[in-house]
């Protein structure tokens, strides 16, 4: 078991609302009124984890990332 | 506007020597005189960080952050020797305090900022102040140089005159001199760690580093002598009169009545009271009256002291048009960084303009208390956050405007003067006009 909780961060500098993150990952992710990602409150699941890392990858503007928390 | 002290605060508090003591309302006394009234500064050998732990000193900038836990952070962040910052930006208009230091005291600021720098080992010791505050501070600087007085060269920058340029990670990026003054997402490396040129960087409010000056030479108790046990000493405050801004030094844990010198029968003209500047909140008048000089009493009031901006708000004004421009004025203030801050607040300050100054009807106040929670949290910095709070407890506090301008429309106190300072002209969008 892991002790280690999964967390999607966003940029808001370099995010600029292409929205690609929120069509592959709805379960996570939310676009607001503008078009910009509203990330989930809660822990990247991790039946969820590829999917994340997923759109940490193809996010055009490199604006996401997963970053590792001690719980 | 002319400063003005206030007459109590003009003579030392009873139990020692505080920030504003001797200060007559002109200009700086001169080196000195300055070592006449308090002294040599001291570095109580090398105990100075803890001296400060003891104080329970928290930083003036807006955040109150415990100055200690801040020095222990950059001192050991690494191995390369640090940078540290007098900030005396103060871009937060309603704010005054800072510049009335550097102008009057400018050597507490100085000496603060080198026992920082001697206790840091710090390479690089900056003072980074507004293009008017500069020849004062130069000429300070100048004077303490002909004296020899102090362990390291101290060096000037120019702050802009913009909303976000005494933001910590804002005032990093000036200094490093690629993007101006704007705000970078930190994350999980604070400018602590990394900030000017990559240094651990000190970046400290200029009255933060004056009561650094007197603890260094009086100790932590002799601090603690003033306030409540858990909230010591004293803190400046700018109180936006309509004769003028007024300096006072607070008593911390002191009733802010007496402190700011509004007293209920000034409160009965009132119709709310902004704290904590344009990122901070409205009280009513009644709620006012009963806090004390405290952070933990003024957020439990949902309002924060912040920086110590405390702006009445007089009944014959209209709040909802003082809002509006306010908030236009935030709107312009940001980075243009971050997509929600730049549409929500743009949207904002719309709907807000709309209500203040469009026709009755309207859309209510559903639509802004939705975009309050649309932007806030959801920037680099907290700039968003701030104005969704000034606005959603202005809605509260302003509730019966609120009621009557959606009944009756625009009312008659919309023409009137502002009241609150902004800097430069507010451009309004065209209202909606309705069929």
């Amino acid at each position: 078991m892991s002790h280690w909780s999964l967390d999607l961060v966003v940029d808001p500098i370099a995010c600029d609302g292409r929205g690609l993150c929120a069509e592959l990952l709805p379960e996570l992710i939310a676009l607001d009124d503008w078009g910009y990602p509203i990330i989930s409150d809660v822990d990247v699941p991790p039946d969820l984890a590829r999917e994340a890392l997923e759109v940490v990858r193809i996010c055009p503007k490199l604006a996401l990332r997963l970053e590792r928390r001690s719980p | 506007m002319s400063l003005t002290l206030r007459d109590d605060a003009r003579t030392a508090p009873t139990a020692g020597k505080r920030l504003l003591h001797g200060l007559s309302g002109t200009r700086d006394p001169g080196l000195a005189t300055h070592l006449d009234r308090w002294g040599d500064p001291r570095l109580r050998d090398g105990r100075l960080v803890d001296e400060l732990e003891e104080s329970g000193l928290v930083g003036h900038g807006g955040a109150w952050f415990p100055v200690a836990a801040k020095w222990r952070a950059v001192a050991g962040a690494s191995r390369r020797r640090s940078v540290v910052i007098a900030n005396g930006a103060e871009s937060e208009p309603a704010s005054r305090k800072d510049a009335f230091l550097l102008a009057h005291a400018p050597h507490l600021v100085l000496d603060g900022l080198v026992l920082a720098a001697t206790a840091l080992r710090a390479q690089r010791a900056i003072v980074y102040a507004p293009a008017r505050r500069i020849p004062e501070v130069e000429a300070a600087i100048a004077e303490r140089h002909g004296r020899r007085l102090d362990p390291i060269s101290i060096e000037i920058a120019e702050a802009p005159d913009a909303f976000l340029a005494g933001q910590e990670s804002a005032v990093v990026s000036a200094l490093n001199g690629r993007r101006g003054a704007i705000p970078s997402f930190v994350g999980l490396t604070p400018v602590r760690e990394r900030g000017v040129a990559g240094r651990p960087t000190l970046v400290q409010n200029a009255e933060t580093l004056a009561h650094v000056a007197l603890i260094a030479r009086f100790g932590a108790s002799w601090f603690r002598e003033l306030g409540a046990p858990d909230n010591p000493g004293t803190m400046l405050l700018t109180v936006n009169r309509q004769e003028g801004p007024l300096i006072a030094e607070a008593v911390l844990g002191s009733s802010l009545c007496q402190a700011t010198g509004l007293h209920h029968e000034d409160l009965a003209q009132m119709r709310g009271v902004l704290l904590g500047g344009y990122g901070g909140a409205w009280v009513s008048p009644e709620v006012f009256g009963t806090l004390e000089v405290s952070e933990k009493a003024a957020r439990r009031a949902g309002a924060t002291l912040g920086a110590g901006v405390v702006a009445p708000l007089p009944r014959d004004v209209c709040p909802l048009a003082e809002m509006a421009d306010v908030v236009r004025y935030m709107a312009g203030q940001g980075a243009g960084q971050c997509g929600p801050c730049v549409h929500g607040l743009a949207e904002l300050a719309d709907a807000l303009e709309q209500m203040a100054f469009g026709a009755a009807g309207g859309r209510g106040t559903d639509r802004i208390l939705e975009i309050c929670n649309l932007v806030e949290g959801r920037g680099a910095c907290r700039h968003p956050d701030g104005v969704a709070r000034f606005v959603r407890s202005g809605l509260g506090v302003f509730a019966d405007e609120v009621t009557s301008h959606q009944r009756r429309g625009c009312c008659t106190q919309t023409g009137a003067p502002r009241v609150l300072p902004v800097v430069g002209r507010i451009t309004r969008r065209r209202l909606v006009s309705r069929a």
